[in-house]
């Protein structure tokens, strides 16, 4: 009991921290001049959830009313008509709104709501319609270190040590120390929970490596996102459906005779229907099940990312209404408590995340070793793991 | 403006089904403490499945 | 929809794969591998141990099963060395019992039959005697029956008297 409050205790004061720093944050990039503050904060979150060129820390005005922001630049790379370009984000000047045009390589490009678009041949500005789309730009694609790729590098580094750290350890001795300590409980909280019940006791070995590097690079990451440095990279749609796609690739790839069979030619149910079900099956298989993996886990993310900093924008948009402290106070106190959630919801995302992948993977590489039981008039009764294959 | 209102709609089905998996699964849990890691997994799962519902119909509409 | 498709940057996700790739390659080969296989060796290793804790408590029990019986077998030998101490003693008891009574009788027969040789001997010896001093009195009776009749009758009174001393 003492040692869950004391656990308690930390979390409670870990999130304070955070959402206070977040508030700090937050309100640092807030204080452009506002003139209409409800759409000054939307469009900040709505900026935020984006990805973005340039990793900024936080801005301020100076004695000459001059806006300063400070960050450091992030390399641009970008594959254009004209072929590959490289420069540094920093040539963008902060613009984010297509004004400032960058001559590489004999292409324009422009920064138009976090993206880059390269200007027709010709055109000297960027025209935009009433919707704020490029008319005379098209995009580009766009390889860029951006600040996600940062994010993921760093938690790529951070794992690589953290793990290969925990793995020397066990060469010395049985039982790791320090950090290690930490570590391993959650390996085998992996192992026996998500991995060994879902894919079954026989083939769980080799689907563990992918399982673990991918509950901890979301779980990471979704925790990296909490912190005021504003990264938002398992709220990337590209992140989330990279990592749906390699779950699709492995499932397609690891399953078996019977996985193919009961996809495309299901048996024990009238033939008229197999075609039919074969269609449905195909479409779980390859859409739903990853699209759905890659909505769940960006959308709670950046929903996530939506609340505790619509949360913390309480100080501003009700400052008139309630007074400094009483807004200031409502929005410490709300966005405290659904920071504390958000902790919880880093770790489920990337539990549910790895969960689900197993159990695709456990449903792909199922042995139909049973035999299926048949009532009298033919058909099939079904088993457990069907009704279960069939729900989800 | 329709946005909000099937938005509205989509979590008031999310919310009608959310309540009726974490009812049943409490009664469940209440039934069989024993049983209450099992229910919770398979709580979670499908809490994650309809959530994965509400979230694709709500971005689909944004 | 639209603005989610607007949101996706391809780029990110070659990037995104490209580096989770490497990440699973890496992590798999420097971290993961050594790690389960060091918890495999680690779980079959305390497994391995509690077995043999496990079969040497076993065999402790058969031990002590063993010693329990072999003590029972002791203490029922010891019994049955010394009931059988016990009926020998007696058995020789009554042997030399029955022995000396044997000897006994032996030699009480034996003492008797001396006896009675002897009682014989000296009945023929008396008898042989009696014939002897008969034939002497006899001889001297004759003899003084020839000298005087007085004589003769007072020597045949004299020597009955001295033959009822006898």
């Amino acid at each position: 009991m003492k040692e869950v409050s004391k656990v308690i205790r930390n979390l409670v004061l870990f999130t304070a921290i955070v959402s206070s720093l977040q508030s700090f944050a937050f309100s640092e990039g807030q204080d452009e001049g506002a003139v209409d503050t409800k759409e000054e904060v939307s469009e900040y979150i709505n900026h935020h959830i984006k990805d973005s060129h340039d990793f900024h820390l936080f801005s301020y005005t100076n004695a000459e009313g001059e806006r300063k922001h400070v960050g450091f630049p992030l390399p641009v790379i970008v594959w254009s008509s004209n072929g590959l370009a490289t420069f540094m984000s920093s040539e963008f000047h902060h613009d984010d709104n297509g004004e400032v045009i960058v001559e590489k390589n004999g292409s324009k490009f422009v920064k138009l709501h976090s993206k880059i678009y390269e200007l027709e041949a010709g055109a000297t500005s960027v025209n935009l319609d009433e919707s704020h789309h490029a008319t005379n730009a098209h995009k580009v694609l766009d390889f860029s270190i951006t600040k996600s790729v940062v994010g993921i590098l760093l938690v790529g580094l951070f794992m690589l040590w953290a793990f290969s750290s925990l793995a020397r350890q066990y060469k010395n001795k049985n039982v790791p120390t320090g950090f290690g300590r930490v570590l391993e409980p959650l390996v085998i909280y992996v192992r026996d929970e998500i991995a060994k019940p879902n894919i079954g006791e026989k083939k769980y070995r080799q689907f563990t490596g992918y399982l673990l590097t991918v509950f901890f690079f979301i779980w990471i990451l979704n925790l990296l996102g909490l912190t005021p440095f504003g990264f938002n990279v398992t709220g990337q749609l590209a992140v989330t459906a990279a990592l749906a796609i390699l779950t699709l690739i492995i499932y397609t790839f690891s399953g078996n005779k019977d996985y193919w069979m009961h996809m495309l030619w299901m048996p024990g149910v009238p033939v008229l229907i197999r075609p039919v079900l074969a269609i449905i099956e195909l479409a779980g298989a390859f859409l739903i099940k990853p699209f759905s993996l890659l909505v769940r886990l960006f959308a709670n993310i950046s929903a996530g990312h939506i609340v505790v900093m619509s949360l913390i924008a309480i100080m501003f948009t009700l400052k008139d209404s309630l007074g400094v402290a009483g807004a200031t106070g409502l929005s410490l106190i709300l966005s405290f408590f659904i920071t504390l959630i958000e902790v919880l919801v880093a770790f489920l995302q990337a539990y549910i995340f790895t969960m689900l992948s197993a159990l695709f993977i456990g449903m792909a590489v199922a042995e139909h070793d049973h035999e299926h039981h048949h009532d009298a008039e033919g058909h099939e009764i079904p088993d457990e793991e069907d009704v279960r294959a069939d729900f989800i | 403006m329709y946005n909000l209102i099937g938005a509205g709609l989509i979590v008031i089905g999310a919310g009608i089904g959310l309540g009726q998996i974490g009812g049943k699964a409490m009664e469940g849990i209440a039934r069989q403490p024993e049983a209450t890691g099992k229910i919770q997994t398979a709580m979670i799962i499908i809490a994650a499945l309809l959530e994965g519902l509400a979230f694709g119909a709500l971005f689909l509409g944004k | 929809m639209e603005t989610l498709i607007n949101d996706f940057s391809p780029g990110l996700f070659v990037v995104q794969i490209i580096l989770l790739l490497g990440l699973i390659f890496l992590l798999v080969k420097f971290a993961w591998k050594p790690i389960l296989n060091s918890l495999d060796e680690r779980e079959t290793g305390i497994q391995e141990a509690l077995a043999a804790a496990e079969r040497a408590k076993a065999e402790m029990q058969n031990l002590q099963a063993d010693n329990d019986r072999m003590l029972q077998e002791a203490r029922a030998e010891r019994e049955a060395m010394l009931k059988e101490a016990r009926e020998i003693k007696e058995k020789m008891i009554a042997d030399s019992k029955e022995q000396a009574k044997i000897e006994g009788d032996k030699m009480i027969k034996q003492a008797q039959e001396t006896i009675e040789s002897e009682k014989k001997a000296a009945v023929a010896e008396l008898k042989s005697q009696v014939a002897e001093l008969s034939v002497s009195i006899a001889e001297k009776v004759i003899k003084e029956e020839l000298s005087g009749k007085d004589k003769q009758l007072q020597l045949v009174e004299k020597m009955l008297g001295d033959i009822k001393l006898n």
